[in-house]
Formats: C-alpha cells, structure tokens, sequence
C-alpha cells in the first residue's frame, strides 16, 4: 500500500483503532469512536470486551449499529443489563478500562462540550447532551479521543463542560478528587495527541503520512504544540485497510444507504 | 391488576393534560403508538421525561404538547439532531419549552429510587461537569461514613409510564427482551403505567431470571402489534433504520412536519401500525 492508498478519515480510524489492548474493557461511543473499537476487534485485539451504554456488554456487531441500542448488539452480546445497571455496577464500578468519546467541541485540555454552542439558556444551537459522557469521562480508567479536526470543533474555550477532562490542566482532576486517569490520547484525522505530562495540554507526538505541522495547525483553534521527537504515525497495514473498508459495506448495505452519525 | 383494554381507554384513563409523564424505551421497544394516542387526543402541558428523547418527543413537542422536557440525550440516534426540539428551544416553535438536563447515569439512578420509594438518587458523577450550574435538580450530598461528596438528583415518580413489550400472558404479566433499557424502573416509578404489547399469550415460556413486571404492577395493557415502530421489538421486526433517517428531512420544515403528523398521527389508528411492520419482521 502507498501513501495514498487511503483516505484521512480511514487513518483516523486505524490509528484509533491501535490504542486499544486485547485485555481493554472499553465503553464506546457511536461514530467513529464505534468505527475505531470495532475494527480494534476485528484485527489485533479479537478479545477486547466492547460495552456500549444500552446495556450490551461484550458486544461483536457484525455491522457498526447506527444507534447505540441496534439489535445487532444484543445479539451478539455476552449479556445485556438494564440501564441502571450499566451505569451503577459497571461504570461506576470502575470496571472500565477505556471510554472511547467524540466531540463536537474540545479543547487543548481535552475537555468536551456536546451540550450547545453558544449560551445554556439563548443557545445558537442546541446540541444532544451529554449522554453517558459526564460520568463516562470520570469514571472510566481514561479516556480516548477521536475527531476529525476542524477550528469549529477543536477550540481554544468550548462553550459548556459537558464531560470534564484535564479541565484548566495540571492536577485539575486531583484537585476535584477525580481518581481516574482522563484523556491520555486524541486521535484526529491528521495527528495522533497526547497530553503532556505536567501541563496536560494534548500536544502533537505524531503526525499521519503526508500531514505537516501547517496542516495541523490550520485546522485548530488554538496554538498547536509539538513533541521534540514528533513521529510519523505508520500508515495502514493491507489487513487494516480491507478490514475496515468491509466493515464500511457490511454497515451501508445494512442500513440502506444510512450514515452513521453521533451518540454520546 | 392490570386491565386489557384499547390503547385509546388506556389513554384517556390514564394520561392527563398537565401530567409528568415517561414514553420510555432505550432506542429498543419506544411506545410510539401510545405518544402518537396521546397526540390525538389533544393532551397538553405535559412534562415529559425520558434518558433518550428521540423521533416522537420530537413529534410530541412539535405538536405543542409539551411544557417542559427532563432527559440526558436529546438526538435522532444515527442520525443527527432534533429538529422540532430544537426549534422549540432555539425559536420557541410552537412553545418555548422549559430544559431539565441531566447525565444518563442520574437519570437511571433517579428512576431507581422511584422505584424504590426513595426520595434521591446518590451517585458518583457530574465532577467537573457544567449541567449542574444550569440544573438547579443537581445537588450533592456528603456520606455519612466516609465524607465523600457525592452527586444527589431527585427521584423520577411519573404520574404515567408508558411502554411498549413483547408480550404479555392472560393474567397480565409482561415480558420485556432483549435491550431492556429503563422500563421497569420508569413503569415501578411511575403511579400508573400502561404498556402496550406485541401479543397476549397463554404461556409467556420465559426463563427463571428474565425480566418479567408482574400483571399487579401494571395498570394497563393494550395488544398494539408494531406499537414501538420504527423503533424495534427484538425477536418480533427489526429496527427502521431507513424512517429514521427520513425523518430528519420531515422534521426540517415546519409544513413538511404537520403534514405528516396529520397523514400519519392524526388521521391514523393504533392499528396502522401493524401495517407499518410487515416489511420488518423477516429481519427480526
């Protein structure tokens, strides 16, 4: 495979898809979020228990659902609990490693907004909420990210906390009692994000093939920093590639030519 | 004990202009036949809770049914947002509606403790998190045995719950599969519930630790095959994916809206909705 083999969207996926461990229990988020877990289990980690928020624990779509409570993943599931279940035992429980989160809004501190842009109360628009986030984001071992980049999305003060991450950076979340790790990775279209390791602000450790810090600064609405040993993220593997291009048919052809969109 | 009757007695004796009320059904088994009841018989000011408002809150408070909305994920899943909802919110179309946000996991806690005839919820959540700066329903609360500060909401106790299930036997007990979401909680929380059902059968032939409402928990039961469309009934049809999908153009446009709300709501039965499955159930 060569450099342009591939779209951005699909090394999002992949490399998103590589942070995940066979030994992860990882509360997922619809999107690309789903996209990124599923094919995590679909090529090296064919163990990773999947839990999405209706209740399916131990999840294997054959398809990615286009909502989180699709019947394909009770079907699939090694059992399905209520929804307070989930919340109570499982979640906050601590008894997940990973919660793998979207964005509408983010910030260099990896705090996310879904909630609205613009004012709570006069809102320029009104978002979903919150979902699962808030407690999702406190609660899981830490928190993966992924976003396709925009100046939109990735902004230098998002309008709401909707799910609190390194919050004003530093030892914010120890400072709240947070006990739990929060975002220790962000994976965009154009750059694998890490947070540093005192200030907590995502810093850029590894660029996809063909991206440049131009192109990376251009599509973020803060001051993007960079690691001294900035690395090129290796691009899709043939298997990665083919795995996820089928999972994208088996989806489209399921859902009648459906998009998959945005749950939290 | 649970009374059979149709979903249209079933709303009039039990939803009341004014009532809180909860459609509930995690994106599985959605009561679309009963909102889109009590659509048509005019009933107004509700509250309306549930985690996961989707395609027909969208519906109820496009028709101006609605006061005030408590939920914690407001989306056509899949999909993207919605509309109506945020017409109402954005432009106060036809009615401004009163916002009470919370997570999904305050929701679920606080339909346990009504429930459990408790008047809170206590949980670990919201650090860190802005919604309990706009939700004055947020508080918190100190344990009493270690000093851990913990997140307290107030229980959800409906006035009606509203459901929809697979089926139910003739004494009235009903059984829910599959994706069993916040049911039972809302339907044990609420002081009166009706659930509508795919079938009455004579033995619900379910294992000993399935979920199962006994018929004395239940208010009322209506057989409405198809009632959750286009949401899903496992094992009976499929999820409608391609309706919901289409409803987002629907839901664009004010006209586009009431007129499909009028061919499909208010000229249309219970029973319309048996057809609107047909199509689904090999896929089941």
């Amino acid at each position: 495979m060569s450099g342009t083999d591939f779209t951005s969207t699909e090394m999002m996926t992949i490399a998103a898809s590589r942070a995940l461990k066979n030994t992860d229990v990882c509360f997922v988020g619809i999107g690309a979020p789903s996209a990124a877990c599923n094919i995590a289990r679909l090529t090296h980690a064919p163990d990773v228990t999947l839990i999405y928020e209706s209740g399916t624990i131990g999840t294997a779509p054959n398809v990615l659902p286009l909502s989180i409570g699709d019947g394909e993943l009770c079907d699939t599931a090694v059992t399905t609990v209520s929804v307070p279940e989930m919340f109570r035992y499982w979640l906050q429980g601590g008894r997940v490693t990973v919660g793998f989160l979207g964005a509408a809004q983010i910030d260099r501190f990896g705090n996310i907004n879904t909630t609205v842009i613009g004012d709570y109360d006069q809102p320029k628009t009104r978002l979903p909420g919150g979902g699962g986030a808030p407690e999702i984001a406190s609660s899981c071992g830490e928190i993966f990210i992924t976003l396709k980049q925009s100046r939109r999305a990735m902004v230098d003060k998002i309008d709401f906390f909707t799910s609190f991450g390194h919050g004003e950076g530093g030892d914010h979340r120890e400072r709240l009692g947070i006990t739990t790790k929060g975002p220790t990775l962000m994976v965009t279209d154009l750059a694998v994000w890490k947070p540093d390791p005192v200030t907590r602000e995502f810093t850029v450790v590894s660029l996809h093939p063909g991206v440049t810090r131009e192109m990376v600064q251009a599509e973020c609405g803060w001051t993007v920093r960079f690691a001294d040993a900035l690395e090129e993220t290796p691009e899709p593997t043939g298997i990665e590639l083919t795995t996820l291009r089928d999972l994208n048919a088996r989806t489209k052809a399921a859902h009648s030519g459906g998009k998959t969109g945005e749950a939290a | 004990m649970a009374q059979f009757m149709t979903l249209p007695e079933a709303v009039a004796q039990n939803l009341k202009s004014g009532d809180m009320a909860a459609f509930e059904g995690f994106t599985h088994l959605i009561p679309h036949a009963s909102a889109h009841e009590a659509i048509r018989q005019g009933i107004k000011d509700l509250t309306l809770v549930r985690m996961t408002p989707d395609v027909v809150y969208d519906q109820l408070i496009g028709m101006g049914a609605v006061r005030k909305l408590i939920f914690s994920y407001a989306g056509n899943p899949g999909v993207g947002l919605l509309r109506r909802l945020r017409d109402s919110v954005e432009n106060g179309w036809p009615n401004r509606i009163e916002i009470e946000e919370h997570s999904h996991a305050a929701m679920a806690n606080a339909y346990e403790a009504g429930a459990a005839g408790l008047p809170f919820a206590a949980f670990r959540g919201y650090k860190g998190a802005e919604l309990a700066g706009v939700n004055p329903n947020i508080k918190s609360v100190t344990c009493p045995f270690t000093g851990e500060e913990l997140a307290a909401v107030p229980a959800i106790r409906p006035d009606v719950s509203f459901i929809h299930a697979q089926k139910a036997d003739r004494k009235g007990n009903v059984l829910i599969e599959g994706i069993v979401g916040v049911q039972k909680e809302a339907v044990l929380a609420a002081k009166r519930s009706v659930v509508t059902v795919e079938e009455i059968v004579d033995d619900l032939d379910s294992h000993p630790n399935a979920c199962v409402l006994p018929g004395w928990a239940v208010t009322a039961i209506c057989v409405v095959p198809g009632g959750a469309h286009p949401s899903y009934a496992h094992g009976y049809y499929s999820r409608d994916n391609a309706t919901y999908i289409a409803w987002d153009k629907i839901a664009a446009d004010r006209d586009t809206f009431l007129a499909w709300m009028k061919d499909n709501v208010l000229d249309a039965t219970p029973e319309d909705f048996a057809d609107r499955i047909k199509h689904l159930r090999s896929a089941a």
